[in-house]
């Protein structure tokens, strides 16, 4: 009988018959197993170190200073870093300098600067007042505090990414060199590498909650789904190379209580429910994210919506509410500002969560931009794309401060509870504090906030209109 | 490629606008990353709700009038030229250019700046503030919170003190002339970064 074989092709299926299996085996024994154990090898906080060396090389910082030196405006000195700590760099692409006066400081500089008047009965209308007004007009469509909230942060030198690439121009053959090594990295190695770990991890994860779904109520199921959830979470972690670091776990929250957190992205669920159980809220989608909504809920208790549920508030806070009334049940997981806000500032927190009564445990969590960024454009990128873009940057590096629990104090309304938790999520991830609303993203601005520029400025006039019509 | 060319490039005759407008290329550039940013649907052109979703605009009283000034031409697009020359109008007057008749004026020359804000308040475009529109401007600043008596007491007062003709109405002369002592410069212009 003849060969039908080459011997030579005998050989290459040999080879990848070999490396197929060292492949899976290396995948299987570094990444796998300590997902589901809960254990790491510190590879990627190696890889991390590798990182940053190269990013913080002469050669990449280079590229931040060859700018031309008239757009130098707030230069932040990048000083010492402390390895857990990641401070909060803040925008230095400003291109106006704001005066912080009052309207009514300003409208009075004006007249006083342009009549010779005595001040003291100069206080009624000028023709001059409307430079003023359009002045803040201009600078509000230069530079707005909450605009620039919605485009991701810029960087001060460059990561290797091209997308992250703005305003830096052609350095030199060496760098370039680099960048198309860090491709090959990333698209060749890497992605492949991470698509098939959230593959797996979401394929186990619909499994083994389905499995875990037939099992009867009681202390067995929920310790299983404790377990089966945050392993197959912590595959996906993998499946991300993100590197997350948590600070004061003694503060995590228990059953009956609500985690709120600010939001950039929809990995932030992943992130927190990799370290900790919890009940998550939302609406039920169709397709992919449909599937696993339902097999997950086979297993613990999440809360869904459909979607004609959503709009009704008190449905949406008696389930809430019933939820955590249950001490049996897992805490929930919120995200009040509603949107993806991209991680330099937090936004106005939604009150639903606060009225409820339950206690609040803050999250604050802070991502690194230098390795990826993570922050979700929505209207500029599908979820799909997305979730690309980030399994092809190099890693996600971020932090986690769970803060102490805090609770609706006597005389305090639903309003100022969210502005307190707001305020202490704000000051531990060094984010600026807005009193905006993210809705402001795709809607209009209340009337309210015109309604005060209004009063400000009648006050200056009605007022000594009073005083004439008295004397 | 790693590198990516100038993005000066990208915008269009650069070197025209920097001359007419006065603004140096940095400006321009970052001028034109706020463009493209409250650009959002990538159309190379704004049209008024990109400008109506600024916070800071919206909560301004006269915000209406400010985003008409872009589109004052009857269109309903304004793309990158036209935006950075009515902003233009906000930069610092040049005080050292040298006044041979060959530079054109600057939009952001003193009286420039004042006829940028006169056609704020002349709605209609027919060169003198009448007693309405005045009414209506006002009505703006002040929205709910006088009367409208008080409202006509105070435009009759401004009306009297800068009408030199007695024409009911405030020319763009009679305007500029009540405003001679004023430092324009300072109060219409925006403090750019260098």
């Amino acid at each position: 009988m003849e060969l039908f074989f080459n011997p030579f092709d005998n050989l290459v299926c040999i080879l990848l018959g070999i490396s197929f299996t060292v492949w899976f085996t290396l995948l299987l024994v570094f990444i796998i197993v300590p997902a589901i154990f809960g254990v790491s090898f510190g590879i990627r906080r190696l890889y991390m170190k590798t990182l940053l060396k190269v990013f913080e090389s002469p050669l990449t910082t280079a590229a931040a200073f060859s700018y031309d030196d008239s757009w130098a405006t707030l230069r932040i000195e990048r000083g010492a870093k402390e390895k857990n700590h990641l401070l909060y760099k803040p925008y230095s692409n400003a291109i106006i300098a704001k005066e912080p006066t009052s309207l009514e400081e300003e409208i009075k500089e004006i007249r006083r600067s342009g009549s010779n008047k005595d001040l003291d009965s100069a206080t009624e209308f000028e023709l001059s007042d409307i430079f003023y007004f359009a002045r803040r007009g201009v600078e509000s469509i230069m530079d707005d505090e909450v605009t620039k909230r919605f485009t991701a942060e810029e960087l001060k030198s460059w990561n290797l990414l091209t997308r992250s690439n703005y305003n830096f121009h052609y350095i030199s053959l060496r760098l370039t060199v680099l960048w198309g090594l860090g491709l090959l990295i990333r698209y060749g190695f890497l992605l492949p590498l991470r698509v098939t770990l959230a593959f797996t991890g979401v394929g186990l994860l619909v499994f083994l909650t389905s499995v875990v779904g037939l099992l009867p109520n009681g202390r067995m199921k929920n310790f299983l789904s404790e377990k089966v959830h945050l392993m197959c979470y912590r595959i996906c972690v993998r499946a991300l190379t993100a590197i997350i670091t948590y600070h004061d776990s003694e503060n995590k929250p228990k059953n009956g209580g609500i985690c709120v957190a600010n939001h950039t992205s929809p990995i932030d669920v992943i992130i927190l429910a990799s370290d900790g159980c919890y009940a998550m809220v939302g609406q039920i989608h169709g397709g992919l994210m449909g599937v696993i909504q339902r097999s997950m809920v086979k297993a613990c208790p999440h809360i869904w919506f459909e979607r004609s549920e959503v709009k009704d508030r008190h449905l949406v806070a008696k389930r809430l509410s019933d939820h955590v009334e249950d001490k049996s049940k897992l805490p929930i997981l919120i995200f009040p500002e509603g949107t993806c806000i991209n991680n330099t500032s937090v936004m106005m927190f939604k009150k639903g969560s606060f009225e409820i009564g339950a206690t609040v445990y803050p999250v604050a969590i802070k991502y690194d931009p230098r390795f990826g960024d993570a922050f979700w454009n929505s209207s500029k990128f599908g979820m799909v794309n997305y979730l690309l873009r980030m399994m092809s940057s190099w890693a996600i590096v971020c932090s986690v401060w769970y803060l102490p629990p805090m609770s609706r104090e006597e005389g305090e309304d639903a309003v100022q509870f969210a502005n307190r938790v707001k305020a202490a999520i704000a000051r531990q991830g060094g984010l600026v504090d807005l009193l905006w609303d993210g809705g402001l993203k795709r809607a209009k601005v209340k009337d309210t906030f015109k309604e005060e520029q209004q009063k400000l400025y009648s006050k200056m006039l009605v007022g000594t209109q009073e005083d004439r019509s008295r004397s | 490629m790693g590198s990516s060319s100038s993005s000066r490039n990208k915008i269009p005759n650069a070197q025209e606008l920097m001359h007419q407008t006065g603004f140096s290329s940095a400006h321009l550039l970052r001028l034109h990353d706020r463009f493209e940013s409250l650009d959002r649907d990538n159309r190379g052109y704004l049209s008024p709700d990109d400008f109506e979703v600024l916070g800071g605009l919206a909560m301004n009283p006269i915000g209406g009038r400010i985003i008409e000034a872009f589109f004052s031409s009857g269109q309903d697009t304004v793309d990158f030229s036209s935006f950075v020359r009515i902003l233009a109008h906000f930069r610092p007057t040049d005080r050292n250019r040298n006044k041979e008749g060959t530079q054109q004026e600057l939009p952001s020359s003193r009286t420039r700046k004042l006829k940028f804000a006169f056609q704020l308040y002349d709605l209609d475009r027919d060169g003198k503030i009448s007693r309405e529109e005045l009414l209506q401007v006002l009505r703006a600043m002040l929205g709910l919170q006088v009367t409208e008596e008080q409202l006509q007491s105070i435009a009759e007062r401004a009306i009297q003190e800068a009408d030199l003709d007695k024409d009911d109405a405030i020319s763009f002369d009679e305007f500029k002339k009540s405003l001679e002592k004023m430092d324009i410069d300072t109060k219409m212009s925006v403090s750019f970064l260098k």
